[in-house]
């Protein structure tokens, strides 16, 4: 009977206390905010799209390797003496041409793995985090800044100058 | 009355009687279901530290009437081992029970659609139909959740309907009538007078009354919030466990139907908490029509308290919502059946002695 | 004259708004009392233990954050002591300062979505928003360290991704100061709440020797009486340099290891994880938390068990090395798969809502289970 009794009065009080709680937060502003119309200031070490400055990039694949999902395609062709590829922005001397740079953004997942072995420090994490599209495919990113023209002339390039230098092999 | 109004303004009576049957529809349920659909998601977002709707129209005001639009255009669904005959008829079964509820509802001394003796006994017997469309519901979804939870429904309102029916008993046993008219009449203007304060008679009566009312009013409180299946007697549609129980099934208006017939309960049945225990449509500190000598704004001010009323237990209803968890199914049993029906019970013998008193 | 009665199969999930994610569970009921319960699982299977042996030891970092995706940390820390144990190197005490420290957040965080999910699951909606609004405090602290809200990627083999941001010492601080009266809120709220005992306490009782026979470890087991915590049991890390106490079932509201004591570790669990952080930062030294990263990793060819203790159990790895640079098979033993096996056991003879209550206060991740 006392159990009873306890039952009732406990169940009671405890709700009467949790409706407090609630009232009390009835009356506490909103924790939340409107996203499209306000946006929280993000961190800066933020890991959203990547972004590759291509002015930097040597074509090492370094990234591309420490890649866990392989979403980077690197693609390069050496380049023939004396073209002048121009140098990066910590000093190293470019030598490769990049004909080919894409990440694939429905496949990355956003680790940061391939921003630390970078050896000129080009391919970055930035704060762009609303990139959603209808079609897949364009998710796919290029980031070579050669049209495919420039790509086969630089190709042929290659392939001219390798004959010459197997003729010059020949005739020595 | 309003049917009079209408008959000398029309001489027809199948035109008063069509407006006087409709005119609670729309000038009452359906503005009510679409305030009171923003004011539980509004009221749930704010409890939860959340803002709610905020994008159509000025802090959502106008979020129900595009969800409204959004439920007519979706398609009905009806699913090929349906009961097509039972499913279709269930969602309008259950909006009936709710809407015929409304028919002896006294919003303010004119505005009653029918003045019949049995007024709360007509209530209670009408939201019966409820039970009927829910498990009908259940059942013609041939989905094991929806069964589950139509089973469960039925087995809830019918316990819960006891304690419910034997504190209107200790109400009616007071008082001496039935008609909800009559019941909001007799708790005349002051607060006091109400008959959670005792009823309006000034003697020893009311005051030994008082404590005895207010266990009353808890426990039809209880045994209303589970007879419309607010949390924590949600269980019918429980939506963690049984998906979302009878109305699992229903898309589109059909399930609009259920949703509005939810909302019009849980005004019918704060209303008939308002008019036994509260002095219905009676405003708590007098009228401003008496005082500034206006005859007419008197039942506009009583169908403003009328509302205010209503919309407040129906606020303590979503309250309640957002902040308890579910009870289990046999916990509910247990609560009507060895909490409130005692209780109820023993509450009606006292109030019974007091009365001869 | 006897009524023909039949049972009754009921499939809850994978589309099921509690079972936690994508999990099936095959109800057998007899009217609304269960009399048997098979969990079909491996809708969410990634391959995980596969890919491992294709991939290079710090490419999987990324990986173990996805099995338990409520406490990516926990798992990045075990797999990471795991090879630093198979290389055999030491790391600097700064490192596992801040490992410890996010470790702990990481536990708040996850038990804030366990208990915040539980509440819901039982009906009341409005502590799992409270919980969430909590738990977004702390993404936000790992959000200025590494940069990821849910998958870090921050604890790497000898070594860390990023040192601590300069601000994170004084935001913790204000976390756990604001943090403490919004734990006593929720037990106002959920816990102490009548109707919430009534449903948890004497639901799902698992004894102690039925836990241990089934192998359940983490919070499940201590709510059964066993004060069994590899933080303190087997410790590693820095663990053992701070003060704290490991919360067991007492059976407060029922009996001991019913699904309210399993729910209230929970709790007290947090508040434990409190003081590990106020001590961490207290003693947190100086230091480099790059320094020790090795430059190439490629193990010695041998074999490791190293296990941790993970906000749902004991998380183990069993990493065999062939001495090149992808282990030749990693194996993890998931607390979640290992404690969801209990189900059946504990779910017979109760009702239909027991079983969301006992599995909610089981709290499987589905990303866990199937890996």
């Amino acid at each position: 009977m006392k159990q009873y009794f306890n039952n009732i009065f406990t169940a009671l009080v405890t709700i009467l206390v949790g409706m407090k709680v609630t009232l009390r937060h009835l009356f506490t502003p909103s924790v939340t905010i409107q996203y499209p119309d306000v946006k929280l200031p993000l961190p800066e070490r933020e890991r959203n799209r990547l972004y590759v400055n291509m002015d930097d990039c040597i074509g090492c694949d370094q990234c591309a390797r420490a890649c866990p999902v392989n979403c980077i395609e690197i693609e390069t062709v050496k380049s023939v003496p004396g073209e002048d590829l121009g140098k990066t922005s910590n000093g190293k001397k470019k030598a490769l041409w990049v004909t080919k740079f894409t990440i694939d953004f429905a496949k990355c997942c956003y680790c940061q793995l391939c921003v630390f072995p970078c050896p000129t420090e080009c391919i970055y994490m930035t704060d762009v985090y609303e990139f959603s599209e209808y079609d897949r495919n364009n998710l796919i990113y290029n980031f070579s800044t050669l049209t495919p023209e420039e790509r086969r002339q630089k190709l042929e390039n290659l392939e001219i100058y390798n004959q010459e230098k197997e003729s010059k092999k020949g005739v020595s | 009355m309003i049917y009079d109004f209408f008959y000398n303004l029309t001489g027809s009576v199948i035109i008063s009687g069509t407006v006087v049957a409709l005119l609670p529809l729309f000038a009452f349920i359906l503005p009510f279901a679409l305030f009171a659909v923003l004011l539980e998601r509004k009221v749930a977002g704010h409890m939860q530290d959340r803002l709610g709707p905020m994008r159509v129209g000025y802090h959502g005001i106008l979020q129900t009437v595009a969800d409204i639009i959004k439920l007519i255009q979706k398609e009905d669904i009806i699913a090929k081992d349906n009961d097509k005959l039972f499913f279709n008829i269930a969602p309008v079964l259950t909006f009936a029970g709710s809407y015929a509820a409304f028919a002896v509802i006294p919003f303010s001394s004119i505005f009653l659609g029918a003045d019949i003796d049995l007024g709360i006994f007509y209530v209670i017997a009408v939201t019966g139909l409820v039970v009927a469309g829910i498990l009908m519901a259940g059942w013609a979804s041939n989905n094991k959740y929806s069964l589950l939870g139509a089973m469960r429904s039925a087995a809830q309102i019918v316990s819960y309907e006891i304690p419910t029916i034997l504190i209107v008993l200790s109400i009616v046993m007071l008082t001496g009538t039935m008609s909800l008219y009559d019941l909001s009449e007799n708790q005349t203007a002051y607060f006091w007078n109400w008959n959670i304060f005792g009823g309006p008679n000034l003697d020893i009566q009311k005051f030994l009354l008082i404590p005895f009312m207010l266990i009353g009013f808890i426990i039809i409180y209880i045994s209303t919030l589970a007879e419309v299946n607010r949390t924590p007697f949600d269980i019918p549609e429980a939506e963690s466990e049984l998906v979302s129980g009878y109305h699992t099934e229903y898309s589109g208006m059909k399930f609009a139907m259920f949703f509005l017939a939810e909302y019009a309960n849980m005004f019918a049945v704060s209303a008939i908490l308002v008019i036994l225990f509260f002095g219905g449509y009676q405003s708590p500190l007098g009228y401003l029509g008496n005082t500034l000598n206006i005859p007419w704004l008197i039942p506009i001010e009583q169908f403003f308290w009328f509302i205010f009323k209503g919309i407040f237990f129906v606020f303590v209803q979503m309250w309640l919502r957002w902040t308890l968890p579910r009870l289990r199914v046999d916990q509910l049993m247990t609560a009507s059946w060895k909490y409130l029906i005692p209780i109820a019970f023993v509450n009606l013998l006292i109030i019974g002695v007091i009365s001869l008193i | 004259m006897s009524v023909r009665t039949e049972e009754m199969v009921l499939n809850m999930g994978p589309q099921h708004p509690s079972t936690h994610g994508v999990l099936r569970l095959e109800l057998t009921l007899d009217g609304e009392i269960i009399t048997k319960v098979v969990p079909h699982i491996g809708y969410l299977h990634r391959c995980f233990e596969k890919h491992c042996e294709v991939m290079t030891y710090p490419q999987i970092i990324p990986y173990t954050d996805r099995m338990d995706y409520l406490a990516a940390m926990g798992n990045e820390f075990g797999y990471v002591i795991a090879v630093e144990k198979l290389l055999g190197i030491q790391v600097p005490e700064r490192v596992e300062y801040i490992r410890v420290i996010m470790a702990e957040l990481q536990r708040i965080a996850s038990h804030l979505v366990a208990i915040g999910t539980y509440g819901a699951d039982i009906g009341a909606f409005t502590p799992f928003l409270y919980c969430f609004r909590d738990r977004e405090r702390i993404l936000n602290l790992f959000e200025i360290t590494c940069g990821a809200r849910l998958l870090y990627n921050y604890i790497w083999i000898g070594g860390l991704s990023h040192d601590l941001h300069p601000d994170f010492i004084r935001l913790t601080k204000e976390f756990i100061r604001e943090f403490k009266p919004n734990l006593k809120e929720l037990n106002n709220l959920l816990t102490f709440n009548k109707i919430f005992i009534d449903r948890t306490a004497n639901v799902g009782i698992l004894p102690l020797e039925t836990a241990i026979n089934f192998g359940i470890t983490g919070p499940m087991l201590r709510a059964s009486g066993l004060k069994w915590d590899l933080r303190k049991d087997d410790t590693y890390s820095v663990y053992n340099k701070f003060d704290f106490n490991i919360p067991v079932g007492d059976g407060r509201m029922g009996t001991v290891g019913d699904s309210w004591d399993r729910y209230f570790v929970r709790v007290l669990e947090m508040e434990e994880s409190l003081k590990i952080i106020e001590q961490a930062i207290e003693q947190i030294p100086d230091g480099d938390v790059t320094a020790a990263i090795p430059k190439r990793i490629k193990p010695p060819v041998g074999h490791i068990y190293s296990r941790v203790e993970n906000p749902r159990g004991e998380l183990g790895y069993f990493i065999i090395s062939d001495g090149s640079t992808s282990p030749f098979r990693v194996k993890v033993r998931a607390p979640s798969f290992v404690n969801l096996q209990i189900m059946d056991e504990l779910c017979r003879g109760h009702l239909v809502a027991d079983v969301i209550a006992i599995l909610g206060s089981v709290d499987i991740v589905l990303g866990e289970v199937d890996r």
